[in-house]
């Protein structure tokens, strides 16, 4: 059982790096911390039992947690039994984590209040990640429908023709007569143009 | 009917199926349900989604809940298995060199004799042998532990049996972090296909009817949502009836692969729904039968003694009490949820609830309710028979 004088030791399985740094700087924000990162999915389990670490963070979506899940268990290869951190009596903590997308396995015995600013300081970066990404799956997607249009209205003005407003007045008026989205309509145009070229 | 809406996690996994085509092919829908499905990165993960509310159902390994009313499956919580959703499906396989060796070594490898192939793989593979599982409490660990222990091969303490992600698999084996795995499809498949790897055995032929996926929930919310739970239960037998049609295998591969699934080349995935596997870089291709079930033999009713077989191994390999751990066992495996479920839908439900496991080598007709039940084949390899012992 780690002493309270001596500095906690954290692993982050975290295979991106600025994600990495900038939940490093989280971290260290919150307390004085030793802090490994590794990056690498081969080997993974050999390289977190070498830093013989108090607490690992490992993302939620990471196939590779279920690596860790198994260092955790009694009969794994760790010195020290790690468990997932659940503490029953602070249920909303792990839900929160959970929420953001991040789990923790944390050594036998640790007391509650040393893993607490932790768990917040990694929750709070985590939930930043999930808003970023959020905002980046929508910016992509508005910019993968506007290429799509773009194409349409290309086959649109060359097959008949038209210049670009009226190929897109056109591609708005067949989605709204058939109740679709314009990008639906643009899209099946796309694809049958392919098949008839 | 007013439709309800729920979240519903998987892998994303050929087993997966019956909760994806309950879904697509309206099943669901029929009982007044949308599923909203949620694809988990991990096992661990997708039980954590599971005991924290984030879902209200699971495709679930069957050994998971066993493991967590045992105390050894790292969270608290119980987590019940009121219907089995799939038997079978998993594939070992061997890295290129090691098939080669095997190959060399005149090990018959026909895919089918898992005494003389379990042989051939120790005597080919030397003092160590490292297999990759997808997770710790499994069928793929519980089987691969069964099988070489009974071959005489000191187990777990003589073999490495680590867990590695199933979309890594392929690379480990390349890595040379592994020299076998024990894993369900399309990964085995996609690693024949990527060239790391060649199958040996499918775990059919360790015990030919084991129980792999469950349904799982909470068990308070099937305490407070028993109705709900029944649709679900009806809408996954419903979508497993609709797949042990072979005129449906084309259509049920196709499903799977769209991208939002399994993201996967449809005619990978109708290699394990059709149990006809390619499994090495000649193109060797073998016809199991049996390979993956979804419906026949009663393969959704949850069985007591499965429960119990599979807490028995547990308890073995783990040093915990036997008898504990089988009480513990059968009482997630719910057969009386997935009777109160099944009632009055014309499906034929067996008239016993525990069963000895083993000693079935061809199908034969049970005791049922409404007597057109038939058993498919149960034998594990080694002719063994497990009887789960009375119960009060």
């Amino acid at each position: 059982m780690p002493s309270e004088a001596t500095r906690l030791s954290i692993v982050l399985v975290e295979p991106n790096k600025d994600r990495a740094i900038q939940i490093i700087d989280s971290l260290q924000d919150a307390g004085s911390y030793d802090i490994h990162v590794i990056a690498e999915s081969t080997g993974l389990a050999r390289a977190v039992v070498a830093h013989n670490p108090d607490v690992v963070l490992v993302d939620l979506a990471n196939p590779s947690r279920d690596v860790i899940e198994e260092l955790s268990l009694a009969s794994g290869p760790m010195d020290r039994p790690v468990a997932m951190f659940v503490d029953t009596s602070d249920d909303t903590m792990t839900k929160a984590a959970i929420e953001a997308g991040v789990s923790a396995y944390v050594v036998d015995g640790l007391r509650a209040d040393r893993i607490k600013p932790i768990m917040d300081a990694a929750i709070t970066r985590f939930n930043m990640f999930k808003r970023m990404r959020t905002e980046l799956e929508t910016t992509k997607k508005a910019l993968e429908e506007r290429k799509i249009i773009d194409r349409a209205k290309g086959v649109l003005m060359k097959a008949r023709g038209i210049d670009e407003e009226a190929a897109y007045q056109l591609l708005r008026r067949t989605a709204m007569d058939q109740n679709k989205k314009v990008v639906d309509v643009a899209s099946a145009l796309v694809t049958a143009a392919g098949l008839l070229s | 009917m007013r439709i309800t809406k729920l979240n519903v996690g998987y892998m994303p996994l050929v087993d997966a199926a019956p909760y994806i085509i309950a879904q697509e092919m309206g099943f669901a829908a029929a009982e007044g349900l949308e599923l909203d499905l949620i694809r988990a990165p991990s096992w661990s993960g997708l039980r954590d989604m599971l005991a924290f509310g984030r879902v209200d159902a699971a495709h679930m390994l069957s050994a998971v809940p066993v493991a967590m009313a045992m105390g050894v499956g790292g969270i608290p919580g119980r987590i019940i298995a009121p219907a089995v959703t799939s038997v079978n499906g998993n594939v070992i396989g061997v890295s290129q060199p090691l098939y080669a060796r095997m190959q060399e070594q005149g090990t018959n490898l026909d895919f089918a004799d898992a005494a003389s192939i379990g042989h051939g793989l120790m005597r080919a593979a030397g003092e160590t042998l490292r297999i990759g599982v997808p997770f710790p409490f499994s069928m793929h660990a519980e089987l691969l532990y069964y099988w070489l222990s009974s071959l005489g091969y000191a187990a777990p303490q003589g073999i490495a049996i680590k867990t590695v992600p199933p979309p890594l698999m392929a690379d480990a084996l390349a890595a040379d972090e592994i020299d076998a795995f024990c894993v369900g499809e399309p990964w085995g498949s996609i690693a024949v296909e990527r060239g790391y790897g060649s199958l040996i055995l499918p775990v059919s032929a360790i015990w030919s009817f084991a129980p792999e996926k469950v349904l799982a929930v909470r068990e308070e919310w099937a305490n407070s949502e028993m109705e709900l739970l029944s649709r679900l239960t009806r809408a996954l037998w419903q979508a497993g009836r609709w797949l042990s049609d072979p005129g449906n295998l084309l259509a049920a591969s196709e499903a799977l692969a769209q991208k939002q699934y399994l993201q996967t080349p449809s005619e990978v995935i109708e290699r394990a729904l059709s149990g006809r596997l390619i499994v090495d870089q000649s193109g060797t291709s073998r016809q199991v039968q049996n390979f993956l079930e979804f419906h026949a033999g009663a393969a959704n009713f949850p069985w007591r003694s499965q429960g119990s077989w599979i807490a028995q191994q547990l308890a073995a390999r783990l040093g915990l009490d036997r008898k504990q751990a089988m009480t513990a066992g059968r009482s997630v495996f719910r057969s009386d949820l997935y009777r109160t479920a099944m009632q009055r839908t014309g499906a034929d439900l067996p008239g016993a609830s525990e069963k000895v496991e083993g000693g079935i080598d061809a199908r034969q007709p049970a005791a049922s309710e409404g007597g057109t039940l038939y058993l498919e084949p149960n034998m594990f390899f080694d002719r063994i028979v497990f009887d789960p012992g009375p119960h009060s």
